[in-house]
């Protein structure tokens, strides 16, 4: 007993006597397992998601690293990445391979939520952490929410309350769904449906499409026959992309709406404005928003040679997040980083005041922006107006209490 | 409910249309060459790269690519063949497999590393833009293209290979190449035209598709399984199998879409499967 409780206070002495002596705290009370602060980005290389996410948040992950001096505590930070495929039981095995013997102390990124619930509960098991910036299903701070966890950038409620509310606010009340047949689709689904219904709108009906699916035109008759205002796209990168494409070849943009509950700035790039102008979609970041989101993305641009889309921009973010936390907590010891991550508030391009709550959600503002036309469109990569700013209480709800870490 | 279910049948007539103009060119390659061409997705995702690379570097519209795309494609299957896979010919039909796929993964990945996973969009032409309503349903014009030149074309090389003195020619080089080089046919030259048109035919889909799906590096690998099963439901080789499976396969998916959605893309397989119990040499192979 007596040892215990005089250790901390040992430690507690050294350091300030460190810091009294101008000798930096590192050397005498930091603690970096291995010597080295090393952080896995595990994403989508080559697949369906890679534009938006892929070597582009490796990309960032690297300039985080180097943003931060390369160092933390006086030792080095690496990063490493490989590629998930988009499937659950690769990443799992990645992740495990890179606990075990590659003293990985953080996961990030973990794009298609299939691969992000696949290595969460590795990553709690190893007690290291899973930084989320990729995926967008819900029962990652919910009913699957782990200890260890920080689900970053967006999730499928603060899409759907972005561009769900803001259309049935505008007159798009009835609805029908093309939905992924995964978790994430059915997810985006259910979380638009619930912000539809009440807000005021209905759903008349949906259909669930193959996770990929080339050709939604036998989807789309059935969406128009529906005669619903709205046509929500609960889907994601080249579904998305195929599903705008085709719709406006079957002439139904002309009596019906899209709206697209998950699009990033890459699948606008390539669908090109003419084919996506108008359209409503939220984003948890924008890079020509403001003098600091435009600094940062114009560096980014210069490595990457494309403009970042939220999921990358917050890849880089949450890292800078990261490796305070370890500054701040002067260990890289997972329990006490994550209580200084859930307990500072996340202040830099990407959010403002942003926090991490109980479940690991980053709760922070949204926006709603609308896809400029190819006229109003005035240099390269100027693709968004931001319609509104979400206030973060309005894009994500409440921790839920089905996460046993949320108090009752 | 009736025309919601004409709507559906006429789009799976259109998508049955692409697969049957898939198919038959690799129908016509391994009927004549014996050789399982798994680059055939590649040189459609090609065909489509070549006519938005025409559009987008030297001006050239659709009806241009139309044209020119074929002969770059063709041209480069003759290369491909020339310096490669001719190697191959009298081994086990495998190693023709694996040379092909090899190719195909590696043209994948060059284009990828190039133009990123999202791909790219190429406008449908100004003169098939718009559509007409049938009152079952929206037809846009240039799906109605699509079926029209498809079954030309699919017509089209079932004449000439069965109907016609080259056809017999080139038939009869599958059979017995000696003896038809013995009459002064030179073989070798029959063969690697044969493999640039089998391309030619997927890069002339490529470029038929490219309007209607985002022109993307992994275009051809998400179609190429599909036309495979066809090709195998057919009969390895025989080219009105090819068509007329495709069509049906075609309607069958769009039933499926319309009847149980999450099946769609299971479907083609389990009717695969059924067959090859039923009949192993496909719907319209000759047993060996």
């Amino acid at each position: 007993m007596n040892c215990t409780t005089l250790l901390p206070r040992n430690i507690a002495l050294v350091a300030a006597v460190a810091a009294l002596t101008a000798v930096p705290p590192s050397t005498a009370a930091a603690q970096v397992s291995n010597d080295v602060v090393k952080v896995g980005v595990l994403t989508d290389m080559t697949g369906a998601y890679s534009d938006l996410a892929g070597p582009g948040s490796v990309v960032a992950a690297q300039m985080a690293a180097e943003d931060f001096g390369g160092k933390v505590l006086g030792k080095p930070i690496v990063i490493i990445s490989a590629d998930h495929q988009n499937k659950a039981d690769i990443a799992s095995n990645v992740a495990r391979k890179w606990f075990d013997e590659q003293q990985v102390d953080a996961i990030a990124d973990l794009v298609s939520s299939s691969t992000a619930l696949a290595v969460m509960p590795v990553a709690a098991e190893k007690k290291r952490i899973t930084l989320l910036s990729g995926p967008g299903s819900t029962p990652i701070e919910g009913e699957k929410c782990t200890a260890y966890n920080v689900h970053y950038t967006y999730n499928t409620y603060s899409m759907a309350a972005g561009t769900g509310r803001a259309v049935v606010q505008q007159g798009g009340n009835s609805w029908f769904f093309i939905t992924a047949d995964y978790v994430f689709g059915k997810s985006l689904q259910g979380d638009t449906a619930k912000v539809v219904t009440a807000s005021g709108g209905k759903i008349l009906g949906d259909v669930r499409a193959p996770f990929p699916t080339t050709d939604f035109s036998s989807y789309l008759l059935q969406a128009q026959a529906s005669g619903a205002k709205i046509i929500g796209l609960a889907n994601a990168g080249a579904d998305t992309i195929n599903a705008i494409k085709q719709a406006n070849e079957f002439g139904l943009t002309k009596k019906q709406n899209l709206a697209g509950l998950l699009v990033f700035l890459s699948d606008i790039h390539s669908l090109g404005l003419s084919t996506a102008k108008g359209m409503y979609l939220t984003t948890a970041f924008y890079w020509d928003r403001d003098e600091e989101s435009r600094k940062w993305s114009k560096r980014f641009f210069e490595r990457h040679k494309k403009m970042p889309t939220m999921v990358q921009a917050g890849v880089y973010s949450e890292l800078m997040h990261y490796f305070k936390a370890i500054q701040a907590a002067k260990t890289d010891d997972a329990d006490k980083v994550m209580a200084k991550m859930k307990e500072t508030p996340v202040n830099d391009f990407f959010a403002k005041n942003g926090k991490i709550g109980p479940d690991g959600l980053h709760r922070h503002d949204m926006f709603l922006a609308q896809v400029k036309s190819p006229e109003e469109s005035k240099y390269a990569w100027d693709y968004y107006k931001i319609a509104k700013t979400i206030p973060a209480s309005d894009a994500f709800e409440p921790p839920d209490p089905s996460c046993p870490l949320v108090k009752k | 409910m009736v025309q919601a279910l004409s709507g559906q049948l006429l789009i799976g007539l259109i998508n049955g249309s692409f697969y049957a103009l898939l198919s038959l060119g690799l129908a016509v390659i391994f009927g004549l060459l014996n050789v399982v061409n798994f680059a055939h997705g590649a040189q459609y995702m090609l065909g489509a790269f070549v006519a938005w690379m025409g559009m987008q570097y030297l001006g050239l519209g659709y009806w241009w690519a139309l044209i020119l795309t074929p002969l770059v494609v063709g041209l480069l299957a003759v290369v491909f063949e020339r310096l490669f896979l001719r190697r191959l010919y009298g081994l086990d039909p495998l190693y023709g497999l694996l040379l092909t796929f090899g190719a195909a993964l590696v043209l994948e990945g060059i284009f990828q590393n190039i133009f990123g996973i999202s791909g790219n969009s190429y406008p449908v032409p100004a003169l098939l833009q718009g559509g007409s309503n049938l009152g079952f349903m929206y037809l846009p014009r240039y799906r109605g293209w699509v079926v029209v030149v498809s079954m030309a074309i699919c017509f089209g090389s079932w004449f000439v290979i069965e109907k016609t003195r080259l056809g017999a020619y080139l038939r009869a080089g599958t059979e017995k190449p000696l003896l038809l080089q013995g009459f002064g046919v030179n073989v070798p030259v029959m063969f690697t035209l044969t493999y640039g048109f089998g391309a030619a035919l997927a890069a002339f889909a490529g470029v038929m598709a490219a309007p209607i799906y985002q022109v993307t590096p992994l275009m051809g690998s998400n179609v190429i399984m599909v036309v495979f099963a066809v090709v195998v439901i057919g009969g390895m080789g025989s080219i009105v199998g090819s068509i007329v499976t495709g069509l049906g396969l075609g309607l069958v998916e769009g039933l499926t879409k319309f009847y149980y959605a999450p099946a769609s893309d299971v479907i083609v397989f389990v009717v695969m499967a059924i067959v090859l119990l039923v009949r192993p040499a496909g719907l319209f192979g000759k047993a060996q």
